[in-house]
């Protein structure tokens, strides 16, 4: 099968995709359901988070098992900035971006001397290893977390408090910074990324330099994730240790394999409708765990390009 | 620093490695064998300890219990690996990852419906509940013992089947260079239902026989899986005697950093910076190994493949 590099996001899609969202709190309002709002930025933020891992996954062939680290670590820059009496958003959530990006940085630059399996297991042993760092600091909070003493500061009459503006916020942050990722996966450096995953010592070869270009995706990619904890810190009006978990890792892993890796939107569509699932599974059932076991199992064994591959088919046939 | 507890600790932590080991072997293989992820080996591990305090709760007898559990576990691998493993060995780790993750909400929500969500306690044997004395002032608990006695045997009894048995020659062939192994005739689907039936009722051995230290609870499967893949990775994959050099390492290394780091930093640091940074740095120390031991031998210590 043929590989196309361009990656073709469709306004058909996305258009509508938008409006939808945009009209999103109206419609909650009219049915009196503020808590699926809530459940939507949760929804849009884990979105951005699992982009930004596919990247990664998708685009560069870096399976990364420790992908939360730095989702968490976007968490607990702002709650300490917060702690510490920085509360604007724009000087925190760049801040996160920062520090997320600079542990990027450091564990991406040890982990990609390692390929395969061996870098999923380097890239979770250093998530670990913040998770417990975080889980001893007892003057963040330690095992139980770190409560935000209040949420972001934006200014311009927003009140992040507000479950409406926080959703558009977090919508507006979200879909421009997802298509930034779209311009990047397009761009000259998206190509040579996409070229390292299909052959590597082809593209050294070549004469691109390799390690540098995996390690700025690495990099980039870890600061969209601190920007999503940024988001999920003023969410849950905390930062816990939970949020470095490798569970948290594998559930986002799940979520781009889960939408289709490789496809630009599939893991924003993986993540929605995992958590989506979650919630409704949980209304009817409290087994929810084994029928989304069933699904998730179901989708690797008929859908092996993961969901979004239904959409392409279903528009192939058509 | 007191001999006698250097020597407890370093009985501890031969104990936690050997049983690490068990977990290990059976995953290195299927691993090195399949090259296939397999996550939900931790949930072997916990429906073993599951089907031991079961069985020890009906009948009393904890050895009935400890077979029972391995048997039990084996016949429920070997279904798993027929049903549903065997179709994704050809697939990309990826998708491994994904449907063994399924396996592992699977199998703890399923652990939760038939045991209900609280902890069983599983006892060891009356027999061996007390404490022995090894060496004047030097009391160990007798079940450890046996758990590193235990332990040892099966690492013996492996080392045989791997080195001087047909099977193993078979099984070290298939882990050096599947595709060759499969060319000269050997049926490598059956040995991996084999390997993966061994590997199966080691976990539940593992879980049986820790099932007193720790407690037995959905879960539990997924925090020892971890180091699990820290061992292998370390010993490199596919190689048993990496896995029993790995565990041991890792056994070892937690155990004794656990107890001996934060003695350490007191005597140099400020106790409030020692009591914060201690505990942080003893979890911590396993992970700095593997990624010590992957940035100097990125294939682990004793990587099968040459």
């Amino acid at each position: 099968m043929a590989i196309a590099l361009h990656q073709r996001v469709r306004p058909a899609i996305v258009v509508p995709v938008l409006a939808v969202l945009s009209a999103l709190p109206l419609f909650t309002q009219w049915i009196d359901e503020p808590f699926y709002l809530v459940l939507a930025s949760r929804v849009l933020l884990f979105a951005l988070a699992a982009t930004s891992l596919n990247l990664l996954v998708g685009f560069g062939g870096m399976v990364s098992f420790g992908h939360a680290a730095f989702f968490g670590a976007g968490a607990y820059v702002v709650a300490i900035a917060a702690m510490e009496g920085v509360t604007s958003a724009w000087i925190a959530w760049p801040l996160a971006m920062g520090v997320s990006a600079l542990a990027a940085a450091v564990i991406g630059a040890i982990s990609l001397r390692t390929r395969g399996v061996y870098f999923i297991m380097i890239t979770l042993a250093f998530a670990q290893m913040m998770f417990y760092v975080f889980v001893s600091l007892k003057a963040y909070g330690g095992e139980d977390g770190l409560s935000l003493p209040r949420r972001s500061v934006i200014g311009l009459g927003l009140d992040l408090k507000s479950d409406t503006t926080f959703y558009y916020v977090v919508l507006t942050v979200c879909a421009v910074v997802i298509a930034l990722l779209w311009r990047l996966v397009n761009s000259r450096f998206g190509r040579v990324l996409q070229g390292i995953r299909e052959n590597e010592t082809r593209m050294e070869a070549v004469g691109f330099p390799v390690y540098r270009h995996k390690l700025v995706a690495f990099v980039v990619a870890g600061a969209v994730a601190g920007l999503a904890g940024a988001l999920a810190a003023n969410q849950n009006d905390m930062a816990s240790p939970s949020m470095l978990h490798w569970n948290q890792s594998g559930m986002l892993l799940v979520m781009v394999i889960l939408g289709g890796t490789g496809t630009f939107l599939g893991p924003a569509l993986g993540a929605t409708v995992m958590l989506l699932l979650e919630e409704t599974l949980a209304e009817f059932t409290l087994h929810w765990q084994f029928v989304m076991g069933g699904i998730l199992l179901a989708v690797v064994l008929l859908l092996p390009g993961g969901l979004a591959t239904l959409l392409q088919r279903r528009r192939n046939d058509g | 620093m007191d001999p006698i507890l250097v020597l407890e600790q370093s009985l501890n932590g031969l104990q936690f490695g050997l049983m690490l080991f068990l977990l290990a072997a059976g995953l290195t293989l299927v691993f090195g064998i399949m090259d296939m992820i397999n996550l939900a080996h931790g949930s072997l591990y916990m429906i073993g300890a599951y089907l031991a305090a079961a069985v020890a709760m009906a009948t009393g007898s904890f050895w009935l219990a400890v077979a029972v559990a391995m048997g039990g576990t084996a016949v429920i691998g070997v279904v798993l690996e027929v049903t549903l493993l065997r179709r994704l060995y050809q697939r990309d780790h990826l998708h491994q990852v994904l449907a063994t993750f399924a396996l592992i909400l699977m199998s703890n929500e399923a652990v939760r419906m038939i045991w209900g969500p609280t902890a069983l306690a599983l006892d060891p044997p009356p027999s061996l509940a007390g404490p022995v004395e090894l060496l004047p002032g030097l009391y160990y608990p007798a079940f450890r013992l046996v758990i590193i006695g235990v332990g040892l045997l099966v690492a013996v009894l492996l080392y045989f089947l791997v080195s001087h048995t047909r099977l193993g020659m078979l099984v070290r062939a298939g882990a050096s260079n599947r595709e060759m192994a499969r060319a000269m005739g050997v049926r490598v689907s059956l040995v991996f239902t084999i390997v993966f039936a061994i590997g199966a009722a080691l976990c539940a051995l593992a879980g049986a026989m820790l099932g007193p230290l720790f407690a037995v609870q959905v879960g539990m499967g997924e925090s020892i899986l971890i180091l699990a893949f820290v061992v292998i990775v370390i010993g490199g994959i596919g190689s048993i005697r990496g896995a029993l050099v790995g565990a041991l390492l890792v056994g070892m290394v937690d155990t004794v950093g656990r107890t001996f780091l934060p003695m350490w930093l007191r005597a140099v640091l400020p106790p409030t910076v020692a009591s914060n940074l201690g505990p942080a740095l003893a979890s911590v120390l396993i992970y700095v190994l593997m990624a010590g031991v992957l940035f100097w031998r990125p294939q682990g210590l004793f990587p099968a493949r040459g």
